[in-house]
């Protein structure tokens, strides 16, 4: 009932997490997070190496748990519901929470193939053709690729690569993306690509990016999460959350001032 | 100068399987020349009859060829789609602790003599045969029975080849598919089989190979006798069989029965090689390079 009346106070909400721990083992990685993402708002999650965004991120899908061992406590509530509920089906979690990987991973299908997949795995009936141009043109891949449908994804760019990774995990139609660090193997106008490809995803998705990348959470952002690993504990977690501006302009931690303004370790 | 010592021993070990391969066709070939050399073979009849009688002097390869085909037939029946479904529930479903179950039994079935699986064919599985199908229609010795054990013969051979080239396919192809909401027969079907097929395709190959040299299990089972016929319930001598039967007594040199066996060698080895490549090519279709 309570759930019920804060998602309609707040219908800008899209994944809430309450008291959130996720373990490798009995190791603690991520440590009581309580973050929020909002519907069609980008929000970065920011932080050292090895505090445990990535970790983090794939809780929100359910995907972590494909690590052998790995286990969540505490709550993910997306559209109302715990995902951590033993009713929920992971499969159906992922297929609205759709996620781009760090390296990109195309099938070694053809490009048509590629997209055409997700869609007729979920018993998509609409004209495919149709379907796989526009989910190349969202993802500004079009052009290039439009008379080389039959060829190998892998026959691709690294930045083309990845904009076709996006690409099909558009074609499933999820309301969420998560992407965990989609442009760190790029050069900087593959980059650039990417980060015009987010902005523009905004209007219809909600997007949850993972970055290295200071100036680039700041350049695409809504929202911003700064982790980092507790001293107590030795597990990550979100120390602080706001509004990108305010997480870069004037940080009520520390620590957060420190690492954005590069002054940290 | 390390370099190029290290090299050049690489390049002579490869070539030693060659020079073996070659040396083997040539001793094969020449000792079949002299089996068409005898004023009793002409190549016509060897290639259109379908007797094959020493003893009454007819010499048609067709009995054994088909028996040999159906037997092996069976077996990859059997063993394909089982090795391949123990292979992805291996590589894609099993826990640690299941995997460390089976593959041990697995090791087992692959390393019982053949001699033991003949005679399991023959005091099981042709009397099982017949209790289902009726005495009237499997005979005591047949090529199904020889078939069927061969195929579990094989199956942990494909099994774990199989498996190697599954567990190669790069996680990461998997975490795409999941993270798109595949379920995991999605996933293996899909994703990992068609990214691992080169790897299949060589399991094939090699299932394929062992099935048609396969000897012992034949000899036992499957029946002495070369036997025209495409049923499997009956029985037929298949090359192997043939050869180990002809050559168990007193054979001399020189005479048909000696070099019609060279004969027989060097047909095996052009059946098999035939096999594979066709294996090849067909699954080559199919395939999906990752890398
Ligand atoms: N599969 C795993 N098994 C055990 N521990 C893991 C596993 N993956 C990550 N960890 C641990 O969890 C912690 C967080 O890792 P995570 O990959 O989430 O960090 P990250 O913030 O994404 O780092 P990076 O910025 O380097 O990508 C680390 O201490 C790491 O060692
Ligand atoms: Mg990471």
């Amino acid at each position: 009932m309570q759930q019920n009346i804060e998602t309609t106070e707040k219908p800008e909400l899209v994944i809430e997490t309450r008291n959130l721990n996720i373990f490798y083992n009995d190791f603690r990685a991520v440590s009581n997070v309580n973050m929020s993402v909002k519907r069609h708002r980008i929000t970065a999650i920011i932080g050292p190496s090895g505090c445990g965004k990535t970790t983090l991120l794939r809780s929100f899908n359910r995907m972590n748990e494909l690590v052998p061992g790995s286990h969540a406590e505490g709550e993910v509530i997306f559209d109302g519901q715990n995902l951590y509920d033993p009713m929920v089906d992971p499969v159906e979690v992922r297929y609205r929470i759709g996620m781009v990987f760090q390296i990109a991973n195309p099938f070694p299908k053809s490009i048509y193939e590629n997209i055409a997949w997700g869609a007729r795995i979920h018993g998509y009936r609409g004209r495919m053709d149709g379907l796989v141009e526009s989910c190349l043109r969202q993802a500004a891949l079009w052009d290039e690729v439009k008379d080389k449908l039959n060829q190998s994804g892998l026959a691709l760019s690294g930045g083309q690569q990845q904009r076709l990774c996006i690409a099909r995990a558009l074609a499933v139609q999820p309301e969420v993306i998560l992407m965990d660090e989609p442009a760190s193997a790029l050069d900087p106008i593959a980059t650039l690509k990417i980060e015009e490809l987010i902005q523009e995803l905004k209007k219809n998705y909600t997007i949850v990016i993972v970055t290295h990348n200071m100036q680039q959470a700041a350049r695409v952002s809504d929202y911003t999460a700064m982790m980092m690993l507790s001293d107590a504990q030795r597990a990550g977690t979100v120390i602080e959350y706001n509004e990108t501006n305010i997480i870069f302009t004037r940080p009520q931690d520390k620590r957060t001032e420190d690492y954005v303004t590069g002054r940290f370790g | 100068m390390g370099e190029a010592i290290i090299q050049s021993l690489l390049f002579l070990s490869g070539f030693f399987s060659i020079f073996t391969t070659v040396g083997i066709v040539y001793e094969l070939g020449k000792e079949a020349l002299l089996f068409f050399q005898m004023p009793e073979i002409s190549l016509l009849e060897t290639v259109t009859s379908t007797r094959w009688q020493p003893h009454t002097g007819d010499f048609g390869i067709w009995p054994l060829v088909t028996s040999t085909l159906i037997t092996s037939a069976v077996a990859m029946l059997i063993a394909l789609p089982l090795g391949l479904a123990v292979a992805i529930y291996l590589s894609e479903y099993a826990t640690p602790r299941a995997r460390s179950f089976l593959k041990p039994i697995l090791e087992v079935l692959a390393g019982i003599p053949t001699i033991v699986y003949g005679y399991f064919a023959l005091s099981f599985m042709t009397p099982l045969l017949r209790s289902i199908l009726g005495r009237d229609v499997v005979d005591i010795y047949n090529m199904g029975s020889a078939g069927l054990v061969m195929g579990i013969l094989i199956m942990p051979l494909i099994t774990s080849m199989a498996e190697d080239a599954l567990s190669a396919v790069p996680r990461s192809l998997r975490e795409a598919a999941y993270g798109m909401g595949a379920t995991r027969l999605e996933t293996a079907l899909q994703v990992v089989l068609p990214a691992a097929l080169s790897g299949i395709s060589a399991a094939i190959i090699v299932g394929i190979s062992r099935a048609v040299g396969e000897t012992m299990i034949v000899a036992v089972a499957a029946g002495a006798g070369p036997n025209f016929t495409f049923n499997p319930f009956k029985g037929a001598e298949t090359i192997t069989g043939h050869i180990v039967r002809i050559s168990g007594g007193d054979l001399s040199y020189d005479s048909v029965d000696y070099n019609s066996i060279f004969f027989l060698g060097l047909l095996l080895f052009f059946i098999t090689l035939a096999l594979n490549i066709f294996s090849q090519r067909f699954v080559r279709r199919f395939r999906e390079v990752y890398e």
